[in-house]
């Protein structure tokens, strides 16, 4: 049960307890996060779940598939270190991993 | 005594869902209680005609979220269970088996059902719909390759069984009334490409049938029979041919309905303190300039967040660029706007490539797109569509060499 760190935009600190093989989305939608909409359910469609993931923790995720870069490049506000976390599946060694939700997911 | 007062949400679908937890996650401190007739949790629907019927996803992927998230938000959910009645004037609902429960608020999330076939020997118990879990689970049971599926009707729903069908090695038939597929919802153009590549797939499509019986055969089997004498046999069938919104408890309270329950901006119905969200609510849409009912889960979980800021003494005016998407095979159909009214259509990319955007305009402007295999442009044009859908002529909008960001929208 990894502890996933999700920091709404305006500063606010989520500490999730996340499921390994479950979406780093799910885990949040689960404590309900304001901010994270996830509206198509995970179908990698609406990027309304898009997160900056802690530039530390960039490199330990696999890279994001052809579907996500995508998509990414569509959001308002993309970085280097934008995520879909209905994407990211959690894993065991994920303790501590760190997002924060951009200005367009307030 | 009456019990529980507060909100109480009638349905327990997307929109029922995503109003519980707005309500909260906005400082909502009074009891919500969410009555459904289904048993279980509040599910997604648009995996049912995909992912869930192949298996590679099971029932309990599609909860949006588990029991402990309700409790612990303290949501009160009341599944199988039916409401009878709604007593506008002293704000109560009786639920079937006779208890009432009094509200502060109502919102009516009550959805809709499938549409069925009127014709002679369509009540046959092979003749299936495909709304919700207990018809995916009935629909599974026939998934075996080589069995005849024949699906009537050629919509999101129908085409979207075709492909998983296909791919599960059925045989698959399409009849549908119109004269293309997704007649309604897309241009010619478009609809002759997912024609061919439903046919490409091994999936049989027939257009401008109109249908008169269904008949059990004495092997078993279902007949099928057509104006002009064509016929069909098949194992099972399957009926997509709409979605009727469920009015009836609205009606019965007096609510104004006419193709949905009717709502303003804020969810407000006809009745006071009565609201109405999702597939049965009936809205006015700035973007088409007419009032409309959409089915979609964008509309159902936008409409819940502005009935929650309401009750929550906020003003979040509904106010969307409609959007949909459909998977079917390899392609990711991605639609924005609404296209009726259109006078022409410019094409980016190439059909043959199955990497394309479809613009739709009107005096100009871009209404609506369809975006196949092309998500990060589809996004960029949604943006476009709410800021109203100027700046680019057609030989731009055909030029993949032209970027189409945009400055962002301001949709308040």
């Amino acid at each position: 049960m990894p502890t996933i760190i999700m920091i709404e935009h305006n500063g606010t600190r989520h500490d999730v307890q996340a499921k390994a093989g479950e979406s780093v989305m799910q885990a949040v939608i689960e404590q309900m996060v304001p901010g994270l909409l996830a509206d198509c359910g995970g179908a990698c469609s609406c990027a309304t779940c898009h997160a900056y993931v802690a530039p530390a923790w960039q490199a330990a995720l696999p890279v994001p598939s052809e579907d996500e870069a995508m998509m990414l490049d569509g959001v308002l506000e993309q970085r280097a270190n934008s995520r879909l976390t209905c994407q990211v599946i959690v894993t065991e060694s994920m303790e501590g991993l760190q997002f924060q939700l951009p200005a367009s997911q307030c | 005594m009456l019990g529980p007062g507060g909100v109480v949400i009638v349905g327990a679908g997307q929109a029922a869902a995503e109003l519980a937890v707005s309500l909260r996650q906005q400082g909502y401190r009074e009891p919500i209680t969410l009555i459904g007739d289904e048993p279980s949790l509040p599910y997604q629907r648009p995996p049912l005609s995909k992912g869930l019927l192949t298996g590679a996803l099971d029932a309990e992927a599609l909860l949006i979220r588990g029991q402990a998230a309700y409790d612990k938000a303290a949501i009160m959910l009341r599944l199988g269970t039916r409401v009878h009645a709604i007593d506008a004037q002293q704000r109560s609902l009786l639920l079937d088996g006779g208890e009432r429960l009094a509200y502060d608020a109502l919102v009516l999330a009550t959805g809709g059902r499938a549409r069925r076939l009127t014709l002679p020997g369509a009540e046959h118990p092979r003749v299936l719909t495909l709304r919700n879990l207990a018809d995916v689970q009935r629909l599974r049971e026939h998934f075996v390759p080589g069995r005849r599926l024949l699906i009537i009707g050629a919509g999101y729903v129908g085409l979207e069984v075709a492909a998983v069908a296909a791919q599960a090695g059925l045989q698959v038939q399409v009849l549908e009334s119109a004269e293309r597929v997704l007649a309604r919802v897309v241009s010619a153009q478009l609809s002759a490409y997912y024609q061919q590549v439903h046919r490409r797939a091994g999936v049989v499509i027939s257009t401008g049938v109109t249908l008169h019986a269904i008949d059990e055969q004495p092997d078993g089997s279902l007949g099928v029979s057509a104006a002009g004498g064509a016929t069909w046999t098949a194992d099972v069938i399957l009926t997509g041919i709409g979605l009727i919104p469920n009015v009836e408890l609205a009606e019965a309270a007096g609510i104004a309905v006419d193709n949905g329950i009717l709502i303003d901006e804020f969810g407000r119905t006809s009745a006071p303190a009565i609201f109405a969200i999702g597939d049965c609510a009936n809205h006015f849409n700035v973007f088409a300039g007419r009032r409309l009912r959409l089915e979609s889960v964008q509309n159902a979980t936008e409409q819940a967040r502005a009935v929650a800021a309401w009750l929550c003494g906020k003003r979040l005016p509904h106010r969307i660029v409609p959007w949909f998407w459909s998977d079917q095979y390899h392609l990711k159909l991605q639609m924005a706007g609404l296209s009726e009214g259109f006078d022409d259509v410019v094409l980016r990319g190439t059909l043959a490539g199955d990497s394309f955007l479809m613009f739709y305009r009107r005096d100009g402007r871009v209404i609506a797109v369809d975006a196949v295999n092309r998500p990060a442009q589809f996004m960029q044009v949604k943006r476009l569509i709410a800021s109203g859908g100027e700046g680019f002529s057609a030989q731009q909008l055909a030029d993949d060499e032209v970027s189409l960001k945009v400055a962002p929208a301001i949709v308040s």
